[in-house]
């Protein structure tokens, strides 16, 4: 494994032992997205509109919130005791810090998704069939692309005043490529439409998740250094 | 100032030549067969989305530029911009549900381009609230050009996800102006329109950069950032 992914690697296990050891903000982002997946089934008229439709913006505008939540505790956690600095002083590549959060904030999002996922077919009695295996292809490259902007986003929204509303102003709309997308792609896969009709899709949150990942990567050093 | 005299002077002739442009567009354009006299807001509403886009583009101009030489005469003027386009983008958001309502019977639809507008919007005032949440003039600097790149390099894919989503919500009667082949006089009208809004967004923008010199300079050390 090339060295920088080793070190980012290192820094993602740090976050992710840090956060199963307390699992504060993991159960609570849990907590969050079945609470908010059950508010949603008493936002629609049942007799009017059926479950089915609503369903994936259902289950996309909730996971977009959840990712939200997270990313606002990537960087939260290094302020205490000026523990960023110290990540900053130590021979770090600035690439690996980036790609440290961003693979930890990938494996807390994953976690919430992995939970609201089976709730959300619960709740909504969505017949997931053989959807399943490409909506968690889906899934994961809609994450990818929450995170990516959103990582960068969150190392500067910590040092702004007004921090957790900062960073939904800023990152809102960079959700919203991937999040329409996500929601088209999901709407032919729970409608049982063949795999061929959202490749389209997945072929452009892809080139999304890319260009943003190289963006955020040779960007990311502007947001801690000096 | 200096700037600022100048600057004001050409706001003022934009602002004469504007009136003229209407005394144009009213009296010596013809009507359009089929909208009548709406169409007439065309003159602004179109300039002012010119104007937009413009101030957009220069502000991630500025940004990537900033970065590179780190000259908090370039941060400047992106602020500036942003600012002026600001106005601008609210300007073409008001003119256009004036001119939507007759003409396609409803204030607001989500239309691919519309929408794009939209968060052209969001992006300038999000970008504007983060400059205001942050206190070090370096830091502001650097924060400010990060989300400029990164806001103008996710347009396209707003634009592009948008027109997708749209296509599966077809709109009901959407009457398109015809804008492809304009007649002669109009098209006249609308570049020298074109030109006067180009003229205005400078008067604005040299205003506006001659007080963020003097602002800067008030706030001593902060003459060159980062």
């Amino acid at each position: 494994m090339a060295e920088w992914l080793r070190q980012a690697w290192t820094v993602a296990r740090k976050d992710l032992v840090l956060e199963f050891r307390t699992r504060t903000a993991l159960l609570s982002a849990v907590v969050f997205t079945a609470l908010v997946l059950t508010i949603f089934n008493f936002g629609r008229d049942p007799t009017a509109v059926s479950a089915l439709d609503l369903a994936p913006s259902i289950l996309w505008v909730t996971f977009a919130f959840a990712a939200m939540l997270g990313l606002n505790r990537a960087f939260q956690l290094e302020l205490e005791n000026h523990a960023l600095e110290g990540l900053l002083v130590s021979p770090l590549p600035r690439v690996s810090l980036y790609w440290g959060k961003l693979l930890a904030n990938l494996v807390f999002v994953a976690v919430v998704e992995a939970v609201g996922l089976p709730l959300f077919v619960l709740f909504f009695d969505v017949p997931m069939g053989r959807a399943l295996a490409p909506l968690v292809g889906v899934l994961a490259l809609a994450s990818v692309g929450f995170v990516t902007v959103g990582t960068l986003f969150s190392a500067m929204a910590i040092r702004t005043r007004f921090a957790e509303l900062m960073l939904p102003v800023l990152l809102l709309p960079f959700f919203v490529p991937p999040l329409v997308l996500a929601v088209l792609a999901t709407a032919k896969l729970l409608a049982a439409r063949p795999l061929s009709e959202s490749f389209g899709y997945l072929k452009l949150l892809a080139a999304y998740d890319i260009l943003f990942l190289t963006v955020a990567s040779l960007l990311f050093r502007h947001t801690v250094d000096e | 100032m200096n700037l600022a005299a100048t600057g004001r002077r050409i706001t003022l002739v934009g602002l004469a030549l504007l009136a003229a442009v209407y005394v144009r567009a009213l009296a010596f354009t013809p009507v359009e067969r089929f909208q009548g006299p709406a169409q007439k807001i065309f003159y602004l509403h179109v300039p002012a989305a010119w104007s937009a886009m413009l101030a957009m583009a220069l502000v991630g101009l500025c940004s990537v530029l900033y970065l590179i030489v780190k000259d908090l005469r370039f941060d400047r003027f992106a602020a500036a911009s942003a600012e002026v386009g600001t106005v601008f983008s609210l300007v073409m958001l008001t003119t256009g549900p004036i001119w939507a309502k007759p003409i396609w019977g409803t204030w607001w639809t989500w239309d691919a381009r519309l929408t794009l507008t939209l968060f052209l919007f969001f992006l300038f005032v999000g970008y504007l609230l983060l400059r205001g949440a942050v206190v070090d003039p370096g830091m502001r600097a650097r924060y400010a050009a990060v989300l400029g790149i990164c806001g103008l390099v996710l347009l396209p894919f707003i634009h592009l996800s948008v027109y997708l989503f749209r296509t599966l919500h077809p709109q009901p009667i959407v009457l398109k102006p015809s804008s492809p082949s304009l007649p002669g006089s109009m098209l006249v009208t609308l570049l020298v329109s074109f030109a006067v809004f180009t003229l205005l967004y400078a008067g604005f923008v040299m205003q506006r950069y001659a007080l963020a010199r003097e602002r800067g300079a008030d706030a001593a050390m902060g003459g060159r950032g980062a």
